[in-house]
């Protein structure tokens, strides 16, 4: 019994490591993600009964290859599809040889994952759908884990998966990877399908957990496999860079007690200096292919003078707020002009801050946005007029959903006086 | 989690003979399958131990003995590492038993351990508690 649960999670290991490349493998064949799927789990439940037993073939990569054609060899006659592209792919999958197989596992798989992230990436799905998609073909994740991160019903993610499946074929969404004016757009929801997971890992939005690592480190790794097959893109090391940097801080952003630590008052000899220097290398490459830095390498940037500031006292204010500014003109936003409101008075002074944050104050999109108030209430504690700022901080705390952030406001209005 | 897969010395590496070309191409596709699965985080090669030292400390509280390289063991020196991220141990020992054979002549010896690692216990409360009780200490230890 013991052997068969080790077997399983050996079994377990070399799915989590083959089935991307598999199912990416499968989809180009058969031009349909959601068969290539169904094809590479019916593999996945032979290997489950045959390898317990018999043992872990020795290129268990290319048995799974084997076996999923075919299923998708039984699948057709069985259906007996009239379907075209069925009928033109199984005359030229009986002309695959274990080589074909084999080179199709080394070389081009990179040009297959490409194809496969763009189709789970899809404009026609939902970004909920996206992004669980997206974790289930190219993360491997089971959904149940899917489910824990995101602390929903697994039959809820489960379903969502099947439906978006229906979709991508029912669009008929082509398994390419799209060129010219349409690939800049196409990739930039790619990598926000991975930065929304990223922050939905490292920041809840609500409920008591600030942390969900495993979706940070499934970003991040999605993050380094598409920096590896689609090297010529600046924004991808951008983006990256940001989240490798800003994995450094992990340990460091909760405290003792599980309260959020500001990055100014984090202990910078707990970062995770392989982290950063990682990050400071992938923003290179984005630098280095010498276009206009994206948001998210200037994002980047902004992390990347805070990772290299030794103490907080010796950060460079002045480039922060510079970056700001060019990131508002890249993407101009309310947000990025708050953040770039405490550059400024980090850099020039608090009175200099709060003209741009009273500025913005009429912002109706800034409403309900917690930061507003407790950034204002910040400055006007610097400037000595406690009785305001309290009053700030308790608005900001009335927005916030996250109950470790409203403690954080509550404390420090209260010290107000 | 991470993992550490520590690459043994043999005769050769310790001689800083470099491996054969076959050896060194195998390798580096090693490495870049690692990359391209997102699952590499760092890998480096060392020097022979002809140019390194030993720092021992014989006696508690004493000063520190200073001994030249080379060493002897070749079994008991490091001649590389490869650090890699991973969701299970399973996971690691999979990759780790994909790692070509680093010496030939029967030499080849990799180790693999685990990187202490915050990210890992989190999941788990108790151990959280803990951590964040220890990580308390050392904050105010700093």
């Amino acid at each position: 019994m013991a052997r068969t649960s080790d077997a399983h999670r050996t079994i377990d290991a070399i799915w989590r490591i083959e089935s991307a490349k598999l199912i990416a493998g499968l989809a180009r064949m058969v031009r349909d993600v959601g068969l290539a799927e169904d094809l590479a789990q019916d593999a996945l439940v032979a290997a489950l009964e045959r390898w317990p037993d018999g043992g872990i073939p020795d290129n268990p990569g290319a048995w799974l290859m084997t076996t999923a054609k075919r299923k998708a060899i039984d699948f057709m006659r069985r259906t007996k599809t009239r379907d075209r592209k069925y009928e033109e792919w199984g005359r030229t999958a009986d002309t695959f040889t274990e080589d074909d197989l084999e080179r199709r596992l080394d070389g081009g798989i990179g040009d297959d994952l490409l194809r496969l992230i763009f189709a789970t990436c899809h404009p026609v799905l939902s970004r909920e759908a996206r992004v669980a998609l997206t974790l289930r073909l190219l993360g491997g994740l089971t959904t149940d884990e899917i489910a824990k991160a995101f602390l929903v019903a697994e039959p809820t993610v489960a379903q969502r998966i099947v439906r978006a499946k229906r979709t991508l074929s029912a669009a008929q969404v082509p398994f390419e990877v799209p060129e010219g004016e349409e690939l800049q757009e196409r990739l930039t929801a790619v990598l926000e399908v991975i930065y929304l997971m990223f922050n939905e890992g490292y920041s809840a939005t609500s409920g008591g957990s600030w942390i969900r690592p495993l979706l940070c480190q499934e970003a991040l790794r999605l993050g380094r496999i598409l920096a590896e097959i689609s090297p010529r893109e600046p924004e991808v090391h951008g983006l990256v860079a940001l989240m490798e940097i800003q994995s450094s801080r992990f340990k460091t952003r909760v405290n003792a007690e599980g309260e959020p630590v500001l990055l100014l008052d984090q202990n910078r000899a707990l970062w995770d200096y392989l982290l950063i220097r990682r990050g400071l290398a992938a923003l290179e490459r984005a630098r280095r292919l010498g276009r206009p830095l994206g948001p998210y390498a200037l994002q980047a940037s902004i992390a990347a003078c805070h990772a290299t500031a030794r103490t907080a006292d010796e950060t460079d204010w002045v480039r922060i707020a510079a970056l700001y500014e060019a990131l508002s003109r890249a993407v101009p936003s309310p947000v990025v002009e708050l953040n770039r409101a405490v550059a400024i008075a980090m850099a020039f002074g608090p009175e200099f801050g709060l003209r741009l944050v009273d500025e913005l104050s009429a912002e109706p999109s800034l409403q309900a946005y917690h930061l507003l108030p407790s950034v204002r209430g910040d400055l006007l504690a610097k400037l000595g007029r406690g009785a305001e700022a309290r009053i700030e901080f308790e608005r900001a705390a009335a927005l916030t959903r996250n109950e470790r952030e409203q403690a954080l406001l509550r404390k420090r209005a209260a010290e107000c006086d | 989690m991470r993992f550490m897969m520590v690459v043994k010395a043999s005769k050769d590496s310790e001689a800083g003979i470099m491996p054969a070309p076959e050896l060194v191409d195998a390798m580096m596709r090693y490495n870049e399958e690692l990359a391209k699965a997102g699952v590499l985080v760092a890998a480096d090669g060392l020097h022979p131990s002809s140019g390194a030292i030993r720092i021992s400390y014989p006696e508690p509280g004493g000063k520190p003995k200073v001994v030249d390289g080379p060493f002897a063991e070749t079994k008991e020196i490091i001649a590389g590492y490869t650090l890699i991220e991973v969701k299970s141990r399973e996971e690691a020992v999979e990759w780790a038993l994909r790692m070509p054979d680093p010496h030939g002549f029967g030499e080849g010896e990799i180790e693999l351990r685990q990187v202490f690692d915050f990210e890992e216990i989190i999941a788990d409360p108790e151990l959280h508690a803990r951590e964040n009780a220890l990580r308390g200490r050392l904050v105010k230890d700093n």
